[in-house]
């Protein structure tokens, strides 16, 4: 049986040396007694500094436009609307006077483009599910408001964001998307005319 | 201990007083509330009270498709969002049929088993905040956390809410460099071990106040169907990753530790040699992970499009060894995309079932220790 109280004293010299491993001097002393000590640090000041996230890291989804933001990829085909879980998104189609769809660069697109963020658990399946590649997640995080209505309602103007953006904050998957793309425009270039 | 025996004077007037704990306080691991009934400071009744986190989890996943279903899982033990997805794969699996990608298969148990590396050091921190020793432990179990959670975070994109794993297989294949990284520091974790071994496991006042509290008898445990390190805790050698051989456990040697008392210090203590044991399963997972595609051509098929996944009639129970015992899904299919019943069998909630048992006869001091042992998520108790 051990000495009453050597089990306490063992601990403490675990918080001793943790404690030591958070100064520079603590890692110096550490050294000299042949202890390999770990970098103790592990706190970001947070507003002075930043977490660097990684490439995947999620937050809100925004809509991906190409070269101008009336050249969007979305259709309002409604997929999305209809597979979100929690139902955060609210899409109507552009259509003129008599009901028809109104198109722009040979496609339909949504006069109306609503995603309540403060319903948006950050699931990303509207991304897995949007067959034209047109919704995509962004990162920033730093999106407090003081008002629930206004300020978490992201509407379409807020959401368009380009194809540069979504190469420069995720190189790796706009790499994965542009392949998926030019994958699916090929066939149809390649495909030969039947004979007039 | 019998509440007559207490040793009182004629003269004092004696009555009993009842105490809520919780639901708004934090020992009680989120909101949730005992109704205690004290003589002095033994406990000679305790209501549990839940429902305060009820957020309809089972209803609207019989109103969604069977895929929108996993970010829901993630929020029902917020610890464990990769395990808790990997156990509705599971479920829809066996419903559907779907063949597994090998990769897919090895990626998401070492998700599994990180998991409960994750699980078991916060619980531990929390334990022993519990037990007066007031953030020290804690810190240094979330120092380890928060690495694991990085890891998560490179492979899924998001720490806790995961939403990765896919029947077939995984979301998307982890990126360039994750299986080193991962190995890194899957190696450095015994260490780490050893390190919070040294803090608690001979700590004197760790085993004073843990030792001999809240004892869950073997027959106790097995009658209430309480499983986990819990039911291990108390001596019984069930492991439904033995048990049941899903995913690549049968290939992979690992031990299923075991108590002797079933008090709070074997839980405790067992929780340690489980992550022992998770830290070899990952050992040799990572080191045998083959190449290919992450996910199965048909789940991946029904991953972009939910609707089209109408799994014949009939029903599926797809149940893992998640890290706070047997989370089971059952899923019953009418032919539509939706599923008709979808029911999960949470093991917080079949564990906490045995909380007056533990607790009587004991000072209020060791109810909130009990239940810091228990292991529950609130969010997993109420759904």
């Amino acid at each position: 049986m051990a000495v009453i109280g050597s089990g306490v004293l063992r601990g403490m010299v675990v918080t001793l040396r943790t404690f030591a491993e958070t100064y520079l001097w603590g890692r110096a002393v550490l050294r000299a007694l042949r202890v390999p000590p770990v970098d103790g640090l592990v706190t970001i000041q947070y507003p002075d500094e930043k977490q660097q996230h990684a490439e995947r890291f999620r937050y809100f989804p925004f809509l991906v436009y190409d070269q101008t933001p009336d050249n969007l990829r979305c259709v309002a085909c409604k997929i999305c609307e209809q597979e979100c879980p929690p139902a955060c998104i609210h899409i109507t189609m552009a259509k003129d006077a008599q009901g028809r769809p109104l198109k722009a660069h040979g496609r339909t697109f949504p006069a109306q483009f609503d995603i309540d963020v403060s319903i948006c658990m950050s699931c990303r399946i509207c991304v897995d599910v949007c067959p034209f590649e047109a919704i995509e997640m962004d990162n920033e995080y730093e999106l407090s408001g003081g008002d629930r209505v206004q300020e978490m309602l992201f509407t379409k103007a807020r959401l368009l964001k380009s194809d540069g953006y979504f190469h420069q904050i995720r190189p790796e998957e706009a790499r994965v998307v542009d392949q998926r793309l030019a994958a699916k425009k090929a066939p149809a270039a390649t495909t030969p005319r039947p004979p007039a | 201990m019998d509440p007559t025996t207490i040793d009182t004077a004629p003269h004092v007037e004696r009555e009993l007083l009842e105490v809520n704990l919780g639901p708004q306080h934090p020992s009680t691991h989120g909101v949730f509330r005992m109704q205690a009934t004290l003589d002095g400071e033994t406990i000679v009744k305790l209501k549990p009270v839940m429902g305060y986190l009820h957020r309809n989890h089972e209803q609207i996943g019989e109103g969604i498709t069977y895929i929108a279903s996993f970010p829901f899982t993630d929020r029902l033990d917020y610890f464990n969002a990769m395990s808790n997805n990997f156990g509705l794969a599971l479920a829809i699996e066996k419903l559907g049929g779907i063949p597994v990608a090998e990769r897919g298969e090895y990626l998401r148990a070492i998700m599994a088993e990180l998991t409960r590396l994750v699980n078991h050091t916060a619980v531990i921190g929390f334990l022993l905040n519990d037990m007066g020793a007031f953030g020290t432990p804690l810190l240094y179990a979330f120092r380890e956390r928060e690495k694991i959670l990085d890891l998560f975070e490179a492979a899924s994109g998001s720490r806790m809410m995961c939403n990765y794993v896919r029947p077939g297989g995984v979301r998307e294949d982890v990126p360039e460099g994750w299986l080193a990284q991962a190995k890194q520091l899957v190696d450095g974790y015994p260490r780490f071990l050893d390190e919070f071994e040294a803090l608690l496991t001979q700590n004197e006042i760790v085993r004073q106040r843990a030792q001999r509290v809240g004892i869950l008898p073997r027959e106790l445990a097995i009658s209430a169907s309480v499983t986990g390190p819990m039911l291990r805790a108390s001596g019984v050698n069930y492991d439904i990753r033995k048990v049941d051989g899903y995913s690549i456990y049968p290939t992979c040697s690992f031990k299923v530790p075991l108590g002797t008392v079933g008090d709070v210090y074997d839980r405790y203590y067992v929780r340690i040699l489980e992550m022992r044991e998770s830290v070899k399963i990952l050992q040799q997972a990572l080191k045998a992970v083959p190449g290919g595609p992450a996910i199965s051509s048909k789940g991946a098929a029904i991953s972009r499009a939910p609707r089209t996944f109408r799994p014949p009639k009939g029903d599926a129970y797809g149940r893992i060894e998640a890290p706070k015992g047997e989370l089971g899904f059952y899923l019953v299919s009418d032919g539509s995309p939706q599923p008709y019943r979808y029911h999960i069998r949470a093991p917080s909630f079949i564990n906490l079932t045995v909380l007056e048992d533990l607790c009587l006869g004991h000072k209020v001091g060791d109810v909130i220790i009990i239940l810091g042992s228990v292991d529950i998520v609130l969010g997993e108790v109420d759904r």
